[in-house]
Formats: C-alpha cells, sequence, structure tokens
C-alpha cells in the first residue's frame, strides 16, 4: 500500500499549528511525520499519520482545508553519505521531486526515512534498487 | 409561462407611455399640494405643476437625493396624513441617519402586486411554497416578498433571517420550492446543504435574491449548487421595496414595473440626462405612490437601461444589473473600484465569493487588500501551486481593477458571514 500523506491549509496566525495537533490528539491519532512549506501569509502543513483518513475527516470537520496525496517512503542508511547515495540514484534515473522530507522514528534500526513527493510511482523507486517502505512499515494502520 | 398583470405588462410602448404621461401630471400636483418639502425645491427651480404636460417635461423637475430624505427626516416628506398609513419601512443607513418611508394601505396593495408580478415572471404560481429568509420588520425585504407571495396564493413561509439550521429544517420538511434572500446568504445555504449532504432532500426549483450586488458567475454557482433558477429583484426602501423590477425567464436584465415607476439615467456628475443604452445612475420617479411619493430620485445604482424586445413578451424597459453604486464605489489610488469586479475575478478563479477588502492609507499612499478564503478545490500540498495562484489573482485583479491589490489567501470560514447583507469592505482611512 502506498503511504499517504495529509496536507493541511495553515494560516500564519498563532496557535493554528497547536490547534490541529490538538484535533489530532483528542481523535487519537499518531504523528509519524510533519514537514511545514510557508511564505509570509500562510503555509502547507504535511503529515504522515498513523489514521490518514480518519485525519482528513476529522480535519475537514473542523473547518480545516485538506488534501490528500500519494508519497513515497524510502529508507536511508543513518550514515555519513547515506542520503547522498539514495539522491544520486534518483537523479541518475532522472526521477523529479517536488519536494522532500526527512521522517524520524527508533522503528527503522539504524535507516532515516526520507519522504519523496514525486510524479514517479513508488516501483520505479524499488526498481532502481531503493528500499520502499509500503503503509504498514511507516506505521500507518488504517 | 405566466403573468401576473398581462395586459399592461404586455401593453404597447405607446399606451404606457400615455399611462405614464398621465400619472406623472397627476403625481406632480399630488406632490405640489402634499409634500411641502418638493413643493419648495420646485419653487425654487421655478417650476410649477402646469409646467409638467408629459414625460418629456419630467427633466424639469429637481432631483431627489438621499441627503434630502436625511434631511426631511422623520416625516418632511410623507404626502398622506398619518390616519391613512398604515406601515412605515426604514433603512438602516450607513452613515447613522435614518429614512423612514411610509405606506398607505395602496401603496401597499401596488407593492405586492409588482412582487407578485416579479414571482409569476420567475415561474412561480400558487403552487409553490415560498421560504422568506429575509429580515421581516423594518427592512423591506421579508414583508416584501412575503405579500407578493401571499397575493399570488403560495403557501408562504415567514422565516425572516438566521438560525440557518431551523431554515435547513424547515427547507426539508416542508418542501420548500422557492427561497428567497440575499445572494450572499442563498450562497451560504448552498454551501452548508452540500457540506451536510443535504442536497437529495430539499425541493428548491426557484430562487428570488436580491438586496446586494451579485455577478452572473455567482449566479451560476448558486443554480449549480442548489439545482435550482435564480432571479434577480430590485427595489429599494425609498421606492416601497423590492419589485421595482424583475428578472423574467431570459435572466438577463430586470423588467421595471413601469405603470408605477419611471426610469431616467443620468450622468451622476454632471446630472445630465443620457440616452437609452448609456451607463450611469438610475434615478426613479414614483408614479403613483401616496404616503412617500418620491419623484426623480437618485438611486445610487449604475445601470444601463435597454428597451429591446424581450423573448417573454413583457415590454418593460429592462435595467441591467446595477454595476456598482456610486456611493458604494471606492476610490483607491484614485481608480474607482467597485466590490462586483473583485467578486468576478474571485468566482472566475474558482474562489468562493467570501471576501473582505480593506482599504487603509500609509505613508500617503492608499492600499488596497483582499482577504479570500482558500477552498478545498484550490488547495494543494504543493505551495508553489498556490503561490503561483495568489500570482495569478493578484495579475488578474490588477487588470480588472487598473491597480495593485495585495492578495491574503485565508482559512475558510475566518471571513465575518452576515446572514443578512455582507460587510465586504473596511475603509480605514480617514478622509
Ligand atoms: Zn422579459
Amino acid at each position: 500500500m502506498e503511504v499517504r500523506q495529509i496536507s493541511v491549509f495553515l494560516e500564519n496566525k498563532a496557535g493554528q499549528l497547536a490547534n490541529i495537533c490538538r484535533i489530532l490528539a483528542d481523535a487519537q491519532i499518531d504523528m509519524k511525520a510533519l514537514n511545514i512549506a510557508e511564505t509570509a501569509d500562510y503555509g502547507v502543513l504535511r503529515l504522515i499519520t498513523d489514521k490518514p483518513l480518519k485525519t482528513l475527516s476529522v480535519l475537514t470537520k473542523n473547518a480545516l482545508v485538506c488534501t490528500c496525496s500519494d508519497v513515497v517512503a524510502v529508507k536511508v542508511p543513518d550514515q555519513p553519505g547515506g542520503l547522498a547515495g539514495v539522491l544520486e540514484v534518483i537523479a541518475e534515473k532522472g526521477i523529479s521531486i517536488e519536494y522532500m522530507y526527512s521522517m524520524l522514528s527508533s522503528h527503522f534500526s539504524g535507516n532515516a526515512v526520507m519522504v519523496f513527493q514525486t510524479t514517479e510511482s513508488s516501483k520505479v523507486f524499488a526498481d532502481a534498487g531503493l528500499s520502499v517502505l509500503d503503509a504498514g512499515e511507516v506505521g500507518i494502520n488504517e | 409561462m405566466g403573468y401576473y398583470s398581462k395586459e399592461i405588462e404586455c401593453a404597447s410602448r405607446s399606451e404606457i407611455r400615455r399611462l405614464q404621461d398621465s400619472r406623472l401630471v397627476e403625481q406632480v400636483r399630488y406632490v405640489w399640494d402634499n409634500v411641502p418639502y418638493y413643493r419648495h425645491k420646485m419653487e425654487e427651480k421655478g417650476v410649477k405643476p402646469e409646467d409638467i404636460r408629459s414625460i418629456d417635461d419630467i427633466c424639469k423637475l429637481p432631483f431627489l437625493k438621499k441627503d434630502d430624505l436625511r434631511d426631511a427626516y422623520p416625516d418632511g416628506l410623507r404626502g398622506a396624513p398619518k390616519k391613512d398609513i398604515v406601515r412605515i419601512h426604514s433603512t438602516s443607513g450607513t452613515t447613522g441617519k435614518r429614512v423612514v418611508a411610509y405606506y398607505t394601505r395602496e401603496d401597499l396593495e401596488l407593492w405586492d402586486t409588482c412582487v407578485a408580478r416579479a414571482l409569476c415572471a420567475a415561474d412561480i404560481t400558487d403552487e409553490d411554497i415560498v421560504q422568506v429568509c429575509y429580515g421581516y420588520g423594518l427592512f423591506t425585504g421579508g414583508l416584501g416578498l412575503h405579500g407578493g407571495a401571499e397575493k399570488l396564493g403560495c403557501m408562504v413561509l415567514p422565516m425572516s433571517s438566521g438560525s440557518t439550521d431551523r431554515q435547513l429544517q424547515f427547507m426539508e420538511d416542508l418542501q420548500s420550492t422557492v427561497l428567497c434572500c440575499t445572494p450572499s446568504y442563498a450562497a451560504y445555504l448552498a454551501e452548508t446543504i452540500t457540506e451536510k449532504g443535504l442536497r437529495d432532500r430539499i425541493h428548491l426549483r426557484r430562487g428570488i435574491f436580491g438586496a446586494e450586488a451579485w455577478s452572473e458567475d455567482m449566479r451560476a454557482s448558486i443554480e449549480a449548487s442548489l439545482g435550482i433558477k435564480a432571479h434577480d429583484i430590485y427595489g429599494l426602501t425609498e421606492l416601497s421595496g423590492p419589485g421595482v423590477a424583475y428578472e423574467c425567464s431570459e435572466q438577463s436584465g430586470m423588467h421595471i414595473n413601469e405603470d408605477h415607476f419611471y426610469a431616467e439615467i443620468i450622468d451622476p456628475d454632471t446630472c445630465e440626462s443620457l440616452p437609452l443604452g448609456s451607463k450611469g445612475e438610475l434615478v426613479i420617479t414614483s408614479l403613483t405612490k401616496k404616503g412617500f411619493p418620491l419623484l426623480r430620485y437618485r438611486t445610487r445604482d449604475i445601470c444601463i437601461l435597454s428597451a429591446e424586445k424581450c423573448s417573454c413578451g413583457r415590454t418593460f424597459v429592462k435595467m441591467s444589473r446595477p454595476m456598482g453604486r456610486s456611493d458604494d464605489m471606492l476610490i483607491v489610488k484614485g481608480v474607482n473600484v467597485f466590490p462586483s469586479q473583485i467578486e468576478t475575478v474571485l468566482i472566475q478563479q474558482g474562489y468562493a465569493a467570501n471576501y473582505q477588502i480593506i482599504v487603509d492609507r500609509q505613508n500617503h499612499s492608499d492600499t488596497l487588500d483582499v482577504l479570500i478564503e482558500m477552498t478545498p478545490e484550490n488547495f494543494s500540498d504543493n505551495l508553489g501551486k498556490i503561490t503561483a495562484q495568489e500570482k495569478s489573482l493578484v495579475a488578474e485583479l490588477k487588470a480588472m481593477l487598473g491597480i495593485y491589490a495585495n492578495v491574503h489567501l485565508v482559512a475558510p470560514k475566518t471571513i465575518a458571514r452576515s446572514e443578512g447583507k455582507a460587510v465586504r469592505v473596511i475603509d480605514k482611512r480617514k478622509i
């Protein structure tokens, strides 16, 4: 199963992110990764949680604008040159990346995980010899 | 397709003109005899009732402006003795001073007739269930639509404004077929109905939306989301209320009830009369009202009149939807800005018509900021796509207005939504 990411429109106002985290906490949703891209006025919050569909519905109910998209999670050796190696493979294959961010967890024993937003499918990554994680492996259990 | 008063609504132009000629002569005499405030204005201009022999002489008469109505407050323009007055209505007015309009029993009768014509023109019959969510009370919207719908024989739900949940419950349980409210409230209801998934449980087929500016795009979006035909209706408290003009099945321009109201277009700066087809300020003369008989009232609404043949068969002149109000018009950096222009751009770009315009002055220069609510359709996890949309909004606004506007994308439902008239403009300049 592909890894689902939920993105949320964030107005640059005090307490916005705290509000979202509280909503998720009250719904017993566990965040696995979080990333924010922003301009001066607004931002996009990207989340990977254990329950993406529930996350989408609970945030929408709270009048937040959200969208759901698939991303690719790749295991990266947590050592010098680990990420460089992965990115070199991606560059070689000519895969274009819209954005990426890291996912931190103690569950990946000695590995880090990078999340990629790309137009390619996860299969392209796997075929290139990269270690792609499925939804269950990153902690999605919905 | 029905008419409420077919004989007059489809009369020949010359018949309408003859009626207007005689009614104007009579009305000018009536006003001269009963409204000292206006007689004084006529005397100042050196005009006597005998100088007015037909509609062609109307240009000899002095104008009435909103300021006159305020000067004459509370009853300097009342035309009938209090014992003949059966109701008043009043405008809220943004500047504090109210305007009070008076109605005799006959005035209410003709107002109801005008509204009944509007409903018929929108294909509404006595079979319909009409939910009126305009405010009842001093505001003319509620009682105006109510009176017309009742006169036509519809089943009327006098809901008044507000309490959206209750509105939706009645709409569903009593199977309302016609919705009457402001276009912004209609858009809000449409949004709520979609959100709550009630679309299949409502039976609306027509909407009569007036009392504030709206655009063709807003019409299309309301029609699509509610599955109705949306008709515009025009009127001012000063002239009775909604029903001065109304849209027929063509939905392009509103037929003016010309047996009761005579319309002219003038240049708002020079006050010169402009020929048919010119864009300018709408001036209306009430030909029959007795309680509050206004002659040559400057509406401040900018529009165009057209006498082209209409496919509905009505011969009444049509007015375009007001393109802005000469007093709602903002002057920013010396440029005329109408909120409706901004609305048009937003809807074209797929945003909701819920927005707020903030005008301020910094370092002796005007600033224009537009707050726009993000929508699920326009949102993307890709920040670049959002900033590109923002840029295109700025560019489209610049193209429409001729000046630069700062665009601010905000979270949905953060712009205050009024269930009556929407507050679209905040002018912070101290001029
Ligand atoms: Zn027509």
